[in-house]
């Protein structure tokens, strides 16, 4: 499976260099190296769910309880958690850090991950979340540095998509 | 039983947990009961107390965090409660006021009222402590038992489908937010176990 190693361990240490001390996750296929990482780290609280939103509700709680986290999902993830991000995260000034896989664009096989690809970016513009693309290793610790900056400094949603370029190894 | 009752019936043991409740009657009763600096309420996003809770749970293992959650929200959070059961910590307590329906807009009923039951589907999960209580005085019990149990539970007190007035109160959203957040963070401060 060529899911990069080396880029999900840089985007691993750029987590922890930003404070994240929690991780919520729904397995896919390209964070499957970042929830091991996670799993395997001591410092590092998993918390694997079973729909992605209930993740939106323990970012949530462990901001007021002061430990910065992140939640790992795919785009259709992303999808299945806008309630929550809308009348949770925004609501009430929630700093949700969001690391998205970005499943369907250009160079995907699996027909079922077409649309969400298509809607992921304009559903991101509509709910005003700022939001970049991490496409190679350069952009991963600054991209993630300035996100939880923001984040915090607007104490709102930001989300990072990881895009194919970064996270897979072949064509 | 009346939920305001069942709340008011525990109200002093509150004062040494961290409570998250629903919307709609909860939080409005609640409040009515008097606010403290230790209660947030999550007046939206159905379903998410109980992983709010959760959240705060896992974060600090030094607090005894209580969720005052309802049928309706937890029907629209099930896999939380697999979730909730898998992590098991043993600092909360998840309290489910099952009045079987949607109250606050309009009263339409729920699958509880049809049969659905809640603790049985939490026992399903993997909630290790599980109950349905009937009367104040099995709820006060049943609720004192799993404060003193250092374990998870959830207890499903059955309540009258009766509730305030209005829902709206004088508390600002985010007044309330950035109180409970200063209030965790004091208590970090003067904690044994920082966080």
């Amino acid at each position: 499976m060529p899911v990069s190693v080396a880029s999900s361990k840089l985007i691993y240490e750029s987590l922890k260099d930003i404070g994240v001390r929690l991780v919520s996750a729904l397995p896919e296929t390209w964070l499957v190296h970042l929830i091991r990482m996670s799993e395997e780290d001591p410092d590092m609280t998993l918390v694997r769910l079973a729909k992605e939103e209930e993740g939106v509700g323990i970012s949530a709680g462990a901001h007021l309880a002061g430990v910065k986290s992140a939640m790992l999902m795919q785009n259709h993830g992303f999808l299945a958690s806008v309630n929550g991000i809308v009348s949770c995260a925004q609501l009430y000034r929630i700093p949700l850090l969001m690391l998205i896989s970005h499943r369907g664009e250009f160079g995907e096989r699996d027909p079922w991950q077409t649309e969400g690809g298509g809607v992921t970016e304009h559903v991101l513009d509509a709910l005003r979340i700022p939001h970049t693309r991490l496409e190679s290793s350069d952009h991963v610790a600054r991209r993630l540095h300035k996100a939880q900056t923001l984040a915090q400094s607007a104490s709102r949603p930001v989300a990072l998509l990881l895009c194919r370029d970064l996270m897979w190894e072949e064509a | 039983m009346k939920r305001r009752d069942a709340m008011e019936a525990v109200y002093s043991e509150l004062d040494r947990c961290v409570v998250v409740t629903i919307m709609g009657a909860v939080a409005a009763e609640l409040q009515s009961i008097g606010h403290k600096p230790n209660f947030f309420y999550l007046q939206h996003a159905m379903g998410l107390a109980s992983s709010m809770g959760l959240g705060i749970a896992l974060s600090r293992p030094e607090l005894k965090v209580i969720v005052f959650d309802g049928d309706g929200s937890i029907l629209m959070n099930l896999g939380g409660l697999s979730t909730l059961a898998r992590y098991r910590p043993r600092n909360l307590v998840h309290v489910v006021f099952d009045n079987e329906s949607l109250l606050s807009v309009g009263g339409f009923p729920t699958a509880t009222s049809t049969g659905t039951d809640i603790a049985g589907i939490a026992r399903a999960a993997g909630v290790p402590n599980t109950s349905t209580v009937r009367t104040l005085e099995e709820f006060r019990s049943a609720f004192t038992d799993a404060l003193a149990a250092d374990d998870l539970a959830t207890i499903v007190a059955k309540v009258e489908a009766v509730g305030p007035s209005g829902y709206v109160t004088d508390l600002s959203l985010l007044e309330n937010r950035y109180q409970f957040q200063r209030h965790l963070t004091t208590l970090s401060l003067s904690s044994q176990h920082p966080a």
